[in-house]
Order: structure tokens, then sequence, then C-alpha cells
């Protein structure tokens, strides 16, 4: 682990018991995070995402539990950390930002209550100096008149600018990590513009590192340095996001990629990937895309591992394809 | 604001007018007053002259009409029974179910909010399992049987408390209230209890069901991922969204409680106005009848207003009106 290395995860195992079984929601991911790096993590509905952001903040509550792996940051171990460090952890050095601003908020306390009790939490310091901050940061990410807005409720808010209210409180105490869970995925276009314009800011200003998690490529795409694909709770694809996105060496990448709606098709039918994902509930052993995969053998009947193809890509696949 | 509670009040004589002509109506059809109220032996003569006294010998339209200009002036009439104004006798009585019924809910309340509270956040453990399973048994339970069970074991069997009545009563600023005396207290408790059985379990159920819901919400999450305390989590981000449903039912079970008080209160001879109304149907005391309901109808809409008004303090969103309140 360099320097520069702020998160380590290894062989990452989250799973839920529910009635039906056990769904194995996260299964064997591993991916680094530089400082000031942005990781796109992508996948479709179901496929893992959210759970291992959660699962780096310690937020997987029962039927849930991490069996396995590793979490490190910046060399600590925090499968094993206690309660008492993730409470130090949550918000201060990890914050996370979720997918609909709507409702990350709490509609009955203002904005300054929110801001204050996240400063509170970690810092003694007064109230006053609290409120002093929580304006700054609303300033930093450009929310005019941040005296007035302080003393909003949400709703007098648009999703836009309660989506910068939530990125201004990720960033009160100025975290080495940001886990942002689909955040602009509930905004309009020109709305989302804004925002990952503020995120790379941020990053900029304060090489703060981004866990981008989203179904969109095209976000990804002007975004991220890098990206892990997932699929059914594995990670089949990393690498650098343009040589991933430009040569995708896993069958399920490039069917993604496939699948993003081309202006120059129209009228023709939009390419999906044919099949559904298959359901995590004690899954059967293979290839879980198998199923979907045009160019599946015999072979892929047993579980393929996560190799390094490339000094910095690696893929889950028997059969990569060649571009 | 103020416009809004014009405008309840209001819509409140309506419904005062509809509930008393319905009322009217109803009791005129169930039978004279004076046959009851006048003794065996008197004849028909003396029969007659009571009837006209009453008013009785006018047609039905009439004598609404005559209450209902009586009504305007603020005069609800005379009790057939007692001779006396029927708004007094109805006044009279409220102090004591105003008491039973706050007592009561109170003790719903300082009951249900912690059980539904613990339920709703350890829905796995074996200890909200049992509050769950409890409730249902109170639920099940028709209040009057409770009543009596109460009166057996709390009175009779272990002789703790007494079985009926209100006990010792003071004056404390113009209101008569057993709340002040320890014997008082030794009173209220079981009829309370009786009252307030049905309201804790219907309180525990509502709060855990909206506890589960509200845990599960993204702001409650994004209130975990910034480091919050769980006290300030439950107290201040769940405790607080339940307050607006929780507000709702109380104000609506206020009102119910009022009407349940009918079956405790006759239970337990506790003299408040539901032993007056049961006593006056019985006579067909018809202007006491009306002055209750007049009353009870005013009652339900002040708490109506009350949650309403409570609403707008609690959750932002909710305005009453279109006043411009600048932000």
């Amino acid at each position: 682990m360099t320097d520069s290395q702020v998160l380590s995860v290894r062989n990452l195992d989250t799973r839920f018991q529910t009635q039906a079984g056990e769904v194995r929601a996260v299964d064997d991911v591993s991916f680094d995070l530089q400082k000031g790096e942005i990781l796109g993590l992508v996948g479709e509905s179901g496929s893992g995402k959210s759970v291992t952001g959660f699962s780096i903040m310690g937020l997987i509550d029962e039927p849930g539990k991490i069996h396995g792996g590793q979490i490190q940051f910046k060399g600590e171990d925090l499968i094993n950390a206690g309660d008492k460090r993730y409470k130090r952890l949550r918000g201060r050095e990890i914050a996370m930002i979720f997918q609909d601003p709507m409702m990350t908020l709490n509609p009955l306390l203002r904005i300054d209550t929110q801001m204050i009790e996240a400063i509170l939490a970690h810092e003694a310091v007064s109230r006053e100096s609290a409120r002093q901050r929580a304006r700054d940061a609303l300033g930093m990410v450009g929310i005019s008149s941040p005296d007035e807005r302080l003393r909003a409720y949400p709703h007098q808010f648009s999703g836009g600018m309660r989506q910068r209210v939530v990125i201004a409180i990720s960033m009160l105490h100025a975290p080495d990590i940001i886990i942002a869970d689909e955040p602009t995925t509930a905004l309009d276009v020109t709305i989302q513009a804004q925002i990952l314009y503020e995120m790379q800011k941020l990053r900029q200003k304060h090489s703060v590192s981004i866990i981008w998690i989203t179904h969109d490529l095209s976000v990804i795409s002007a975004l991220a340095d890098r990206i892990c694909v997932m699929y059914a709770g594995t990670l089949v694809e990393q690498g650098p996001i343009d040589d991933v996105l430009d040569r995708p060496t896993h069958p399920y990448t490039k069917g993604l990629i496939q699948s993003v709606p081309n202006r120059n098709s129209t009228g023709q039918r939009l390419a999906q990937i044919p099949g559904v994902m298959p359901t995590m509930i004690n899954p059967d052993p293979g290839c879980r895309f198998m199923e979907r995969c045009v160019y599946a053998k015999q072979k892929c009947a047993d579980e393929p591992a996560l190799v390094q193809a490339t000094d910095d890509r690696q893929i889950r696949c028997h059969y990569p394809l060649v571009n | 604001m103020t416009l809004y509670i014009l405008r309840r009040l209001l819509q409140s004589i309506g419904v005062i007018f509809v509930v008393t002509a319905l009322v009217f109506v109803g009791i005129y059809v169930i039978g004279n007053p004076v046959d009851i109220l006048v003794s065996t032996e008197a004849d028909q003569d003396q029969f007659e002259r009571m009837v006209k006294i009453l008013g009785l010998d006018k047609p039905l339209w009439e004598q609404f009409l005559i209450y209902l200009s009586k009504l305007v002036q603020g005069d609800l009439g005379r009790s057939f029974a007692f001779s006396e104004p029927a708004l007094k006798l109805v006044l009279q009585r409220m102090p004591a179910t105003i008491e039973l019924v706050t007592v009561a809910m109170l003790m719903a309340l300082i009951v249900g909010i912690p059980l539904g509270m613990y339920a709703g956040l350890h829905p796995e453990r074996t200890a909200s399992k049992t509050i769950m399973g409890a409730s249902i048994v109170g639920v099940s339970i028709p209040n009057f049987w409770q009543g009596i069970m109460l009166i057996f074991v709390l009175a009779v069997s272990l002789a703790w408390l007494p079985s009926g009545g209100r006990g010792e009563i003071k004056t404390v600023m113009g209101i008569t209230t057993s709340l002040w005396t320890a014997d008082g207290w030794s009173h209220i408790i079981t009829p309370a209890i009786n009252l307030a059985l049905a309201q804790c379990t219907l309180i525990i159920r509502l709060i855990r069901a909206n506890v589960r819901e509200i845990a599960l919400l993204d702001y409650v999450k994004f209130a975990r991922a910034k480091g919050l305390r769980r006290k300030r989590i439950v107290y201040v981000h769940i405790f607080k969204n339940t307050l607006v449903i929780l507000i709702t039912v109380v104000g609506l079970q206020f009102g119910n409680l009022i009407a349940y008080s009918v079956v405790t209160e006759t239970i337990f001879s506790w003299p408040g106005m539901g032993k007056l109304i049961i006593d006056s149907v019985y006579i067909l005391d018809r202007p006491v009848i009306l002055a209750y309901l007049v009353i009870v109808v005013l009652l339900f809409i002040t708490i109506n207003l009350i949650v309403d008004l409570l609403y707008s303090v609690i959750d932002p969103r909710i305005r009453l009106d279109s006043d411009k309140h600048s932000s």
C-alpha cells in the first residue's frame, strides 16, 4: 500500500440472510482508491454497488453482515473497527452522499440544524463558530445568501440546491473519501452538470477521493479516472476509464457500453443485453453472466477469478474480448 | 391564521345546527318525556298541564324553532328533570370528564410512546414481540368487561383502590379537580386505566409501525453517515417525525375518549358528563342531551383546531392558509 492510497478493498463479501435464503449482495470485490482519485463504480440496479458503499461506511444493518475480506483505510483495518471508531470515522473521514436529495435531508429540521449537528458530532466547537462554518460550506458549493438559506427548511430548496446542501454537509470535515451513491440520478441534466462541476472542483481544491456509484456511463466517462464494473455482486472488470470504455474486454462491459442510446440510430431498436440479472440468492457456481453472454462456452460453468490482464486492468472472464 | 380560525368556527356553527336537528327529531320519535316525569297517580289534567309547561304541545317544527332562537341567545333551556339550566348541569359535570380523559390519555402516551419506540427500533427482539403480543390482548378485551375486571381485582379482591366515585375534590383556580388530593388520585386511577388501555395499545402499534418506516428512510441513513450519536438520531430525526402522525391520532382519540367515557363513567359511577347523558337519555331529558351534544361538538372542533395548529408548528411544509410568511 503506497502513501497516496487512501482505501484498499480486498475480497469484500457482504451477505444478507433472508427468508428466501442467503443473498450474496457483494461477492469478492477488490479495488484501490488513490488520493484525489475519482473511481466510478458502475452496474445495473441490484448489482451490489450501494451495498459496497455501505460496507465501507460500516452501515450494513441486520440481516446483512460482512462475511469476509478486508477494508483498509489509510492502512487501518475497518472490518474489525468497533462502533466507536466508526462513529468518529463517518462524516469526518469518510462521508456519503445519497441518490435522492429530496429524501436525504430531514424535512422537519432546518438546514442550519442539520449542518450544525454534523459539525458538533465530531468537534467540540461553539454553536456560533459551527454556524459560521456551515455558512462558509454553503457558499463553497455555490449557494447564494447562505445566511438566509441556513434558516430555511429543505422543502424551500430545489432538488439541485438540496444536493448542494448535502455535498456541503459531506465536505464539512474535509473528509478523505466521499462515497457518492448515484448523486445526480434524481436531477435533471443541467443541474447534473453543475453538480459534476462542483465535485470536480472539490477534488481539485481539497484532493478528496471520490467513489462515484452510478449506472450512468456517460456521467462516469466525463468524471472518473478509473472504473469498476459490477455485475450480480461481483466485480467483472476494472481499469482506467478511457481504456475500459474504448476497449472493453468483459462481454458485460461491452454490452453496457452498447446499451447507451446513440443519437445516430434514430428509428432503430436500442441495443440491450438479453435476459435479466440472475438472483443472488445461493447463486450457481460459475460465471454469473454466463446465462446472458453470447460468448459463453462450457468452461464458463467454472467460476472465473479476477485476474490482472495488464498493468492497470483486471478482468473476471475466461474468454476476454480482444480489441 | 386568524382568518383560518374564524372560518373553522363558522363551520362549527353549521355542525351544531345539523347535530341539534338530528337529535331533536330522534328524541321526539323515541317517546314522550312526560310519561316518565309525571308520577303514576297524576290525572289527565296534571299531565296536560305538564305538557304545556314543557312546551311539548306545539308541533315539532315549532318546538325546534323556539329551541333554535333561544340557542342563538345562548339559552339551552332548562332540564325537564332538575328544572335547572341544562348548560349549567353539563358544565358542572364537564371538569370531571375532561380530568378523567386527560389522565387516561397521558397514561396511554407515557406507556405507549416508549414501548412503541422500542418495538419499532428493535423489531427482532423478544421483548418487542412480547409487547406486540400483549397489545393484541389489550385491543381484544371489550372495554366494559375490562372495567368490571379492574373493579373486581383492584377494588374487591385486593381492596387497594376504591371502586367508584370521584373522591375528595378541591377547587383550584376555579376548577374543581380530584387531582389535588391523594384520595382523588386513588379514585381516578382505575377508571383512567380502563379508558387508557385501548388507547395505549393503539399508540404502541402506531408508533412502532411509523418508527419502522422512518428508520429505513434516507435521511435517517444520512444522519448515521454524518456520524451522529444514536440518541440524537432516535430522538431528533426519528421521534420528531413520528410526532406528526401521533398528534393526529391523539387528537382524534381525545374525542373518542370523551365518547367512551360514557361507558367507563357508568361502570365506575364517575360523576362526569358521560354519566349525566346516560341518566338524561333514560328520562328523555331533551335539553340536557342537546346541551351535552353542543358542548361535545365544540370540544371536538376545538381539539381538531389545536391539532391543525400543532401540525403547522411541527411540520414546516404544512401551511394553514395562504398568508404570505417570509422565510
